[in-house]
């Protein structure tokens, strides 16, 4: 069962992975680089009780404080950029570029 | 057996709305499609011996980020679709082969581990006492360390989302005497804009206001349901004409 469940969270990370790669809408960014964390927390989980050991689901914990600290900040930065530019696509945001 | 079959049907479920959430243009539905991926991890945590995780996944996640990402889809605009067109060439298709690659290359390095069968959290019969005792003793500086960086963050939204007022408010006597100007420069109507259904022949907020000499009051026309009824195909022709031979209509809708 194990190897399912590692699958099922590379399947998942992957998939995240190309959104963040293929969608322009900033949020929508966002949420694939939540749905690899929650993969990645699928995986913490999963090798706890693979190793009888509670470690990988305090690790998993700390990942979702993290995360949720992430989503604030990320969210305020996203509105700010908006109010500026009107605009919430990535592609726009490219002052740094040059 | 249990098992097993709870994690079939909500591997397949998780999958798929983690695909409809990279593939679907709105994102409304990409927000909906990733409760539906958060809710089933949520499942499968409680399945395997984690229920105090899989209670803080759905309060956490499907709770509050959610709440907040659909909260900022509201603010920023829901129907802020992307645009279809490619800035760098052939993005799409590298990238959805680079992902492929990168499942394949994984799930295979998984396939090929040499995994034991699981030993199980029988030793810890009790998860939330469990948890508590190894964040509390083991983990109590991390743990510590966490509350700053929620302070942190909280302090940091707050500032980044708020903004100074640099001109002052605009009263009502601003705005209206600001609307006569405009009337006088380019003849814009000043009275409020008439209401759907007026001399018409139904009350519903989809039927134009009618002129008293029966033709079609083109600002009474409901922008948003005029642009979904577009969208659709299903806008009457007569109130199309009637939009598209007022100007000031069509500048409402490109607002």
């Amino acid at each position: 069962m194990t190897t399912h469940y590692l699958v099922l969270s590379a399947l998942l990370f992957a998939i995240g992975g190309v959104g963040v790669l293929v969608r322009r809408n900033a949020i929508v960014v966002f949420m694939c680089v939540e749905l690899m964390l929650n993969a990645c927390n699928l995986a913490f989980v999963t090798f706890a009780r693979q190793h009888g050991n509670l470690d990988g689901q305090v690790i998993a914990f700390f990942v979702m404080i993290v995360a949720a600290a992430e989503v604030v900040v990320g969210l305020a930065i996203i509105v700010t950029i908006f109010r500026t530019r009107r605009s919430a696509s990535v592609d726009d945001a490219n002052l740094l570029k040059y | 057996m249990g098992e097993t079959f709870v994690f079939w049907v909500l591997a397949v479920v998780s999958v798929i709305a983690a695909l409809g959430l990279v593939f679907s243009r709105k994102a409304v539905y990409s927000a909906l499609m990733l409760g539906v991926v958060m809710l089933s991890l949520a499942v499968l945590y409680a399945v395997q011996d984690a229920p105090f995780l899989a209670v803080v996944q759905i309060i956490v996640y499907t709770g509050a980020v959610m709440m907040l990402f659909l909260f900022v889809l509201m603010m920023v605009g829901v129907d802020s679709s992307d645009s279809l067109v490619e800035t760098i060439k052939g993005q799409r298709f590298w990238a959805v082969l680079a992902g492929l690659g990168f499942a394949v290359l994984l799930a295979l390095g998984i396939g090929n581990a040499f995994i034991g069968p699981a030993k199980g959290l029988a030793a810890y019969p009790q998860n939330v006492p469990s948890l508590a005792e190894l964040i509390f003793t083991r983990h109590v500086f991390a743990f510590e360390v966490t509350s700053a960086l929620l302070i942190t963050a909280a302090l940091g939204a707050v500032v980044l989302a708020h903004r100074e007022r640099l001109t002052p408010k605009l009263t009502q006597r601003d705005l209206a005497r600001q609307r006569f100007k405009e009337f006088a420069r380019t003849g814009r109507n000043p009275a409020p804009l008439p209401g759907p259904g007026t001399y018409a022949r139904h009350n519903a907020i989809d039927k134009p206001a009618l002129l008293p000499d029966g033709s079609i009051a083109a600002q009474s026309v409901n922008r948003y349901v005029a642009r979904y009824e577009k969208a659709e195909g299903t806008l009457p022709p007569e109130v199309a004409q009637a939009l598209e031979s007022d100007s000031e209509a069509l500048e409402l809708e490109k607002e």
